[in-house]
């Protein structure tokens, strides 16, 4: 996700499965969008099981971020302007 | 890229710590050509560097490619092949599977292998045909269900 990296990321949590992701951020996060495997953020595939949970605190996105050798990393990104995108195009529901 | 490159089939392999995954790679690759089709494998570095340098001749691995960018391909329709197998070992694996099958509509064969194999079977939610053996080092019984499934039994 060569694009997060440009943004800057911060890595809130590392080596957790799919469900510890979304109960992480289903529990920190003021606002909660679910997507589908392949949603587009940052340019890039989101990679996991549905439902995907984004995280969204004010201009901050969390969210999942997978690697084969690493598992999942729960990534903390300030972007206004995705976390906007993602209140439009995400379910508030699972 | 013309039709026939981009339907052909497609192998995502995961992390390369458990062994059964190069050799199945391989024999997969080796399957295929056997059938006059070029196998597509897409894998992260470490794993295209372990193919590299097991088929230097290109014997086997005609084609490979980094993971992301696969991913990109087949969200975009660059790629859309009739037959993809993924191979899984961790939660990872089981995350890439589902993704691959919200990306393509062909035929999609899991491969689910390793300790954790029959848990991570299990969790594996999505519409596709399913291999699951705890195999870590010995691919056998893996290579005997790949041949079944794929029809390349004798």
């Amino acid at each position: 996700m060569g694009c997060v990296e440009d943004l800057g990321y911060e890595v809130l949590k590392s080596g957790v499965s799919f469900k510890e992701c979304r109960a992480f951020i289903e529990e920190h996060c003021s606002e909660v969008f679910y997507v589908n495997p392949g949603f587009k953020i940052f340019e890039k595939c989101l990679i996991g099981v549905p439902p995907i949970a984004i995280g969204l605190v004010g201009p901050v996105v969390i969210l999942p971020y997978t690697k084969p050798c690493y598992g999942t990393f729960i990534l903390r990104v300030e972007s206004a302007e995705e976390a906007d995108k993602i209140r439009v195009t995400g379910r508030k529901k699972p | 890229m013309t039709d026939n490159e981009n339907n052909g089939p497609l192998l995502i392999l995961g992390c390369p710590e458990v062994p059964v995954q190069q050799a199945l790679a391989l024999y997969c690759a080796h399957r295929f050509g056997s059938q006059g089709k070029e196998l597509r494998i897409a894998g992260n570095t470490a794993v295209l560097q372990l193919l590299r340098v097991s088929d230097p001749g290109k014997v086997y691995v005609k084609k490979m490619m980094d993971l992301d960018r696969c991913i990109e391909d087949l969200s975009t329709r660059k790629l859309e092949p009739a037959e993809c197998l993924v191979f899984a070992h961790s939660d990872a694996g089981i995350s890439y599977a589902t993704t691959v099958r919200y990306l393509t509509e062909g035929r999609l064969i899991a491969v689910v292998f390793g300790r954790m194999a029959e848990e991570l079977g299990a969790g594996l939610d999505i519409p596709c045909e399913k291999i699951v053996e705890k195999a870590v080092h010995n691919p056998g019984q893996l290579r005997r269900k790949l041949d079944e499934v794929m029809g390349w039994a004798v």
